[in-house]
C-alpha cells in the first residue's frame, strides 16, 4: 500500500543523544548530546523519557513555534506501554496519538501525520520517538549490571530522542509518498540477530515501493534502512538480487552502520538500532543534505523487529515489519 | 524464498565468534579464580587456625562479597564480558547475577523491585540446584546407604 502526498513539507527536525553516539562519526549534527546515560534523572526510564521531551522543546524552539501552533503529536518508543512517549510529552499538553511498530515507529509516525496533513484535516504534526540503550537492554535482556557477552551479530539499542515537525506549508525538503509495510516472518528465533529477522521486511517494502510507484532503484540517490546492522547489511543485499534480481548495493545504506563508528567502537557489535536508529541518522544528517541539495531523493525504509520475549520464549519466531518514507529535496 | 534457504543465507553472513579464545581465557581465568580460592582456604585456615572447611566458608564469603562489591562499583560487568564463563560459572557469577539485579531494580522499591527481581537470573540457579542436589543425594543414599 504506497500513498502519494501533494503537500506535505518538513519544517525542523531536532536530535537528542547519548555518550555513545556522541563517539560516534556524526556527533557534531545533533542538537545535543550527553556523557552521561542518566542525562540528570534518576532511572534509565526517566532518561528516556528526558529524551523524547527535551527533542520536542528544541524542535519547538528551531521552528520557532509555540505548542499551541502545534496540531497534533504522534510518538511511541520500545518500553512498555510506550511509557516514554507518554511522560516525555504530558507537560506539552498538544494533542496526541501514540504509536507501536517497534523500530520504525518513526516512519510510521510519519506516514500517519503526512496522511492527516495532505487530508487538510491538520495543518502541522510532530512525530517524537526514542530509545535508550540501558532502559531496552532492561526491559529486554538482563540488568544493565549483568554485562551478559553477546555475539557479534547482536546490535545496540542507540540512545536518543527525535522529533520531526511536518507542515502543509511548502519548505526545502518535502515527504513525497509512504508505503505501508506487511508482517514478516522468516521463522527466525535469535533475538542477537535481529537484523536477520527484519531484513527480510525491509526488501519486502523496498520492492513493494518500488513496484507501487513504477520506480527503479536509480531513481534514488539514497536508499537508508533503520537498524539491519552489519550482517542484516549484507543479507538484503544479497536477498534482493536473489529475491527480486534488484541489485542495490551502489545506493544502499544502513542507520544503524552509520550512527556509529563499528571499526573503532567495538561495544556496539553490529551498529545501532532501536526506533531513535533511523530518525537520529536520517534527521541529524540525510535530512539537511536533501535542504542543501547535495541529495534530491531518498527512501527511507526503517526497520522493526516485532520482537517479544515471551513469545521467543514460547518457542514463537521474531516477526518484522518495515514501513518507507520517500523524501525530495525541493528547488 | 523458502524460509529454508533463507536460514542459509543468515547462517552466510553470520560473523565467525572466536569460540577457542574465548574457552582459553574463561579456563585461565575461572584456574584463576579457583587458585585464588584455593589460597583464600590455605591463608585462612593457617593464620585463623580452623579447619579446611570452615576455611572454605570463609572463602566463599570473601569471593561472593568481593564480586559483589566490584559489581555495586560498575565494573565487574566489564570483567565478566571480558572472562564470560571464567566468572560467570564461579560463585562469583551467583554473587554478580544478584547484585545487579537487586541494583538494576532499586529504583521499583524495596517490594516489587528488588524483593520480587532479586532473584531474576539466580533464581534458576537455587531451583535446578535444589533438585539436582535431591536428585543426586537419593541414588547416593540408594547406592551407599547415605555414607
Amino acid at each position: 500500500m504506497t500513498f502519494n502526498f501533494n503537500n506535505v513539507y518538513v519544517n525542523n527536525t531536532a536530535t537528542v543523544v547519548g555518550p555513545y553516539e556522541k563517539e560516534g562519526p556524526l556527533a557534531n549534527k545533533f542538537d545535543k548530546a550527553y556523557d552521561d546515560l542518566y542525562n540528570g534523572e534518576k532511572s534509565w526510564e526517566k532518561a528516556e523519557a528526558r529524551l523524547l521531551e527535551e527533542s520536542v522543546d528544541i524542535l519547538l524552539k528551531k521552528s520557532k513555534k509555540k505548542k499551541e501552533e502545534i496540531d497534533l503529536v504522534i510518538a511511541g518508543d520500545l518500553l512498555n506501554q510506550i511509557s516514554s512517549s507518554c511522560y516525555g510529552l504530558e507537560k506539552f499538553k498538544i494533542p496526541c496519538l501514540g504509536i507501536y511498530s517497534a523500530c520504525t515507529t518513526s516512519t510510521e509516525g510519519i506516514l500517519l501525520a503526512a496522511t492527516l496533513i495532505d487530508d487538510e484535516r491538520i495543518k502541522n504534526a510532530i512525530v517524537s520517538v526514542s530509545s535508550h540503550n540501558m532502559a531496552s537492554e532492561k526491559q529486554f535482556r538482563n540488568p544493565t549490571e549483568y554485562g551478559a557477552p553477546k555475539p557479534k551479530t547482536a546490535t545496540f539499542t542507540s540512545t536518543g530522542g527525535a522529533s520531526i515537525l511536518l507542515q502543509s506549508t511548502k519548505s526545502k525538503v518535502k515527504v513525497e509518498s509512504a508505503t505501508i509495510g506487511k508482517i514478516c516472518n522468516m521463522d527466525q528465533t535469535d533475538p542477537n540477530n535481529m537484523g536477520a529477522a527484519m531484513a527480510v521486511a525491509a526488501a519486502d517494502t523496498i520492492f513493494t515501493h518500488l513496484k507501487d510507484t513504477k520506480r527503479n532503484i536509480e531513481y534514488y540517490d539514497l536508499i537508508i534502512t533503520g537498524d539491519l546492522g552489519l550482517y542484516g547489511k549484507e543479507i538484503l543485499v544479497e536477498y534482493m538480487k536473489s529475491e527480486y534480481g534488484l541489485d542495490i548495493a551502489s545506493r544502499y545504506n544502513d542507520s544503524g552502520v552509520m550512527l556509529y563508528n563499528t571499526e573503532r567502537q567495538k561495544e556496539v557489535l553490529a551498529g545501532g538500532s532501536g526506533p531513535a536508529c533511523s530518525p537520529l541518522v536520517n534527521y541529524s544528517y540525510t535530512i539537511p543534505l536533501l535542504e542543501k541539495g547535495t541529495l534530491k531523493r531518498i527512501l527511507i525504509v526503517a526497520t522493526g523487529a516485532l520482537f517479544s520475549p515471551t513469545m521467543v520464549y514460547q518457542k514463537e519466531p521474531i516477526l518484522s515489519i518495515s514501513h518507507a518514507v520517500s523524501l525530495e529535496s525541493v528547488k | 524464498m523458502e524460509k529454508k534457504d533463507y536460514k542459509k543465507l543468515v547462517d552466510k553472513y553470520k560473523a565467525k565468534e572466536t569460540r577457542i579464545q574465548n574457552a582459553i581465557i574463561a579456563f585461565l581465568t575461572g584456574g584463576l579464580v579457583g587458585a585464588l580460592a584455593e589460597f583464600l582456604i590455605q591463608v585462612y585456615s593457617y593464620f585463623l587456625d580452623i579447619s579446611t572447611s570452615d576455611a572454605s566458608v570463609f572463602m566463599i564469603v570473601t569471593l561472593i562479597f568481593v564480586a559483589s562489591l566490584f559489581t555495586a562499583l560498575g565494573f565487574f560487568d566489564k570483567w565478566v564480558n571480558f572472562a564470560r564463563c571464567g566468572l560467570i560459572i564461579p560463585i562469583t557469577g551467583f554473587a554478580h547475577s544478584m547484585m545487579s539485579a537487586g541494583m538494576e531494580y532499586k529504583r521499583e522499591g524495596l517490594i516489587y523491585g528488588i524483593g520480587s527481581n532479586i532473584f531474576k537470573l539466580a533464581g534458576s540457579v537455587i531451583l535446578y540446584g535444589v533438585v539436582s542436589a535431591w536428585f543426586f543425594g537419593t541414588i547416593r543414599y540408594l547406592l551407599f546407604g547415605g555414607v
